[in-house]
This record gives structure tokens, C-alpha cells and sequence, in this order.
């Protein structure tokens, strides 16, 4: 059976840089960083005191929690996401069944996250230990279970197909845009609200400072120290947020009148099984440019198609080594390579969240008709400019209008997603 | 406390789980939570929190259980502060 076509109507966003679709745009169109001192962490000995931390204000919350909801709650992922898969649903122009309807059995989610509710978990673990279990309310499971996510929000939507919660460290986002356009195109579901979410704060962050690979030299200068293929990268900015996708068979989109963003081509997950230089930290290179080749091919384009990658680049000193590998799996160096952006510039390293809120860039870039700017690229790797002239990597905005874009993430566990973002037409 | 002041601080505890907007205004001693209110009964483990926090009381088990209506509750809540 030939895959149904598959295309985006709705879009959600909380980012560091801008927490609704309006603020976040404006930020990737400006160049805007997202990235500030955190005192708490310099109260905590932490050897990188920044990040990316999404601004949201308590009185925010009442627009997208009821007040059962909002007592107790203290999981940021869960509010990032809500309020990101809420907004999208609603920029989608899609309906909320009543009470005493059925769930809209065609229409699903799809969120992931690495950990959910770790403050939550923090206070519970406390009363646990002090002997206080009975202490602990109703709302500690479900604000601490993973799928809680995917819980809340197929709630407060209605749906009745598949809720679920995806979990593959930093890909986890491009995997849960992936696994919602599989259920579409092969006919299982008409409508998935697909995107990944991240806790923020020092519980989350503070395994990756004790690792050695944030930047402990920018805490006086924050907007400077997330830099994306640069000579001095020297550690990725931790971040947090949610990004949210509404994933439509294009059938139910055109039915409905839709605004259609764009249409997803296809795209490939993988693994490189730790071998080849893969590890539980790094990735085997050979998986990697094995994972775009596939994308490419499910796809049906040519990888000369590409206009614009977006690219997983962290900030640590594997990007030279992912330019390499899309140089190798495109087959395209130099002039001809495509221009190349990578969002954490601006927002630092959403984690599990970074490649939905990156891929919500994607689309927008498509939709709107433009590429973004990367920030503190000025000192680009000399082994990145042996491979690719300056000029592909922008340093501001450029109205180019993208026809296709790559998006690729790589995570902990060696594991591997690229989708391939398409502008839509009939 | 009378039993009425007892009433109107059970009330505001409830207030934020009722689902029932109506029937907290009418609220009675015969009040059911789960019923009438449509109190989540997973929100009922709460709502006995929040009294041992506002009347300063432990509620075992065995009492919490009995906690369905406003009657029970109040007759909880006073035997606890009798015990006090």
C-alpha cells in the first residue's frame, strides 16, 4: 500500500528564547539568545552557571492548568509541554470533544521526554525518606511517571488513538515527529500531536556539569557562550523547553481546510549499536550518515534537493565531525554543500526538547520563506571551513526560501533521527 | 469551633477538586464529595491533607476512609480536635 501524504497544521512553542510561536520566530529572525545567568546554580557550585531557561510566570499557567491541576505542581517539563501541545492544537484550529463525548478515536499523541517532574520527584523522595510517604498527595505519580506528558495533554485534547511518551535522550523530539508520521501515513491515525518536552533546573543539568562538557569560561557572558562550529565551542549550554507539532494525514488537513506549514517527506531512525567509534556518549559516524542516506531515500528526494540542514550541532567539539558526516551522506562539500544552521546557538541544548523546538524552526524557515541566523560562528572550526565555505553557515537571517529542509538529532545511546521537512504543494 | 465555622473551612478546602459548581453551593451536611461535589476520588487523598494541614490533626487510614461526605468529615475533623 503507497503511504498516505503527511503535512503539519499546527505548531507550539516554549523555548528559551521565546515561549509562544510569535516571540520564538521573532527570536530566530533577530538572532535572539535565549541563554542567562542562573543564580541558583552558582549557589550550587556548579562549574557552568547558564543556560537556556524558558520565562514562564506562575500566573502564565492558569490559562492552560485547571486549579486541581495547578496545586502542587512542580514538574517544568510538564508545564513546558502543555502549554507548547496546547498552543499547537489551537494554532491547528482543531476542536476539544465536551465532557460527555467520546474521544476523537483518529487522533493521538506522541510526546516524549528524558525525565519528567524531577522537582516533584526531589519533594517526594524527601517525605519518603523522612517516613512521610503517607504525605505525599495524589499528583506525585503523575507528575513523576514519564508518559505523564502524553497523559495530561491527551486528557485536556480528547484523544482517542495512541498516547504515549517516546524516550531517546537529545533525538527524542525528531523521533516522536517520526513515529506520529509512520502512524499517519500508514493509515492507523489521522491527526497526532507529536513534540518533546525537558525539566529544567540543576537536578536535570547537573549530571552534564559533572561530565565536563559545559562551558564553565562564559558565566559573566552569557549570549557568548553557545557556540555552535566554532573555534572556541568549548561545551554545550544546557537548555529546556517543549516543542509541539500537529502531525495530519493530508486528507484530514485539506478536509478541513487546514493552514498547511509544510509536509513531512519521510525520514529514518537508527542506532549505531555503540560500535565504530560509537558510544554510550558518542556516535558511530557510519550509523549516522547511514541514518540521513535513509531519510533521503523514504523520503524520495535527491540529496541535491537539500537546501537547508538543521543540524543537531551542540557546541562540543563533534561538530566539525557532523559537518563531515552530512558532507559524506549528501555527497555535496564546498560550494555545493547546503546552508547550515544550528538552533542551539540561540537557545542552547533543549535535550530531550531540542529536536521539537528545533524542528518547529524547520517548519517555520519553510513556511515563512527564510533561513535563520546562526550566533557565534565568527571563529568557525578550521576543520569545518576546510570542508564548507563560511557562506553556507549565515551569521544573520537570510531571505532564502528553503524548499526542503533536513533536521537531524543525535543522542545519548548512540542513537540516530533525520526527518525531511518539504515545502507542500499539491 | 462550632460546627457551622467547622462547615465553612471544610468548604474552602474542598473548593479547589469540586467539579459540581452547584451543588458546593448547596452544600449540606449531606453533601457526598464523590456524588454530588464529583470530587476525582483520587483528589480525596489530597483533600485529607489539606485538613491535617488547616486543623493541624493526623487522620489515619481507617478515618480517611470515612471522609465521603461533609457529615463524616466533620465528625472526623471534631473527634480529632477533641483528642487534641
Amino acid at each position: 500500500m503507497d503511504k498516505r501524504r503527511v503535512v503539519i497544521t499546527g505548531l507550539g512553542v516554549v523555548a528559551p528564547n521565546g515561549i509562544d510561536k510569535t516571540e520564538f520566530t521573532q527570536a530566530l529572525q533577530q538572532g535572539t539568545s535565549g541563554i542567562q545567568f542562573i543564580p541558583e546554580l552558582a549557589d550550587l557550585n556548579f562549574s557552568c552557571q547558564i543556560a537556556g531557561k524558558p520565562n514562564i510566570s506562575k500566573d502564565y499557567l492558569n490559562h492552560y492548568f485547571n486549579k486541581v491541576q495547578l496545586r502542587g505542581l512542580a514538574a517544568t517539563g510538564l508545564e513546558y509541554g502543555v502549554i507548547a501541545g496546547k498552543d499547537a492544537w489551537q494554532d491547528a484550529g482543531l476542536s476539544i470533544p465536551e465532557e460527555e463525548e467520546d474521544p476523537r478515536w483518529d487522533t493521538g499523541v506522541i510526546f516524549g521526554t528524558g525525565i519528567l517532574g524531577v522537582d516533584k520527584f526531589r519533594e517526594a523522595i524527601y517525605k519518603v525518606d523522612e517516613g512521610n510517604v503517607r504525605r505525599l498527595g495524589s499528583n506525585t505519580v503523575i507528575q513523576t511517571m514519564a508518559s505523564g506528558i502524553s497523559a495530561f495533554l491527551g486528557g485536556m485534547l480528547g484523544c482517542g488513538n495512541i498516547v504515549t511518551t517516546n524516550s531517546s535522550a537529545c533525538s527524542t523530539g525528531t523521533e516522536a515527529v517520526l513515529m506520529a508520521y509512520d502512524r499517519i501515513a500508514s493509515g492507523q491515525a489521522e491527526i497526532i500531536l507529536a513534540g518533546s518536552t525537558s525539566d529544567s533546573g540543576p537536578y536535570v543539568w547537573g549530571g552534564f556539569d559533572a561530565m565536563r562538557i559545559l562551558p564553565h569560561k562564559y558565566n559573566d557572558n552569557p549570549i557568548t557562550a553557545s557556540r555552535p562550529m566554532s573555534a572556541s565551542a568549548s561545551g554545550f549550554v544546557p537548555g529546556a523547553g517543549a516543542g509541539a507539532l500537529v502531525i495530519e494525514s493530508l486528507e484530514s488537513a485539506l478536509n478541513r481546510k487546514a493552514n498547511i506549514y509544510a509536509e513531512i517527506a519521510g525520514g529514518a531512525v537508527n542506532s549505531g549499536g555503540h560500535r565504530n567509534g560509537g558510544s554510550m556518549t558518542a556516535p558511530n559516524s557510519k550509523a549516522v550518515q547511514q541514518c540521513i542516506r535513509s531519510a533521503i531515500a523514504q523520503a524520495k528526494i535527491h540529496p541535491k534537493d537539500i537546501d537547508a540542514i538543521n543540524g543537531h550541532l551542540t557546541a562540543t567539539t563533534k561538530d566539525p565531525v557532523e559537518i563531515e558526516n552530512w558532507s559524506i551522506a549528501l555527497e555535496r562539500n564546498g560550494k555545493d554543500f547546503p546552508y547550515i544552521n544550528s538552533l542551539k546557538s540561540l537557545t542552547g541544548h533543549c535535550l530531550a526538547a531540542s529536536g521539537s523546538i528545533e524542528s518547529v524552526a524547520s517548519v517555520l524557515q519553510i513556511k515563512e520563506g527564510y533561513i535563520f541566523g546562526n550566533i557565534n560562528t565568527e571563529d568557525l572550526h578550521p576543520e569545518i571551513t576546510t570542508m564548507i565555505p563560511k557562506q553556507k553557515i549565515p551569521e544573520t537571517t537570510l531571505a532564502i526560501a528553503p524548499k526542503i529542509v533536513a533536521k537531524a538529532s543525535f543522542g545519548f545511546g548512540d542513537v540516530n533521527a533525520c526527518v525531511i521537512f518539504k515545502k507542500y504543494s499539491e | 469551633m462550632t460546627q457551622e465555622q467547622l462547615l465553612q473551612k471544610l468548604k474552602v478546602i474542598i473548593t479547589p477538586y469540586v467539579q459540581n459548581e452547584t451543588a458546593l453551593q448547596n452544600l449540606s451536611e449531606d453533601t457526598d464529595f464523590i456524588k454530588d461535589l464529583e470530587i476525582n476520588s483520587a483528589n480525596l487523598v489530597d483533600v485529607v491533607l489539606d485538613v491535617e494541614d488547616e486543623f493541624d490533626v493526623v487522620i489515619e487510614n481507617e478515618d480517611m476512609e470515612k471522609m465521603l461526605t461533609v457529615k463524616a468529615s466533620l465528625d472526623v475533623i471534631q473527634s480529632k480536635l477533641n483528642e487534641k
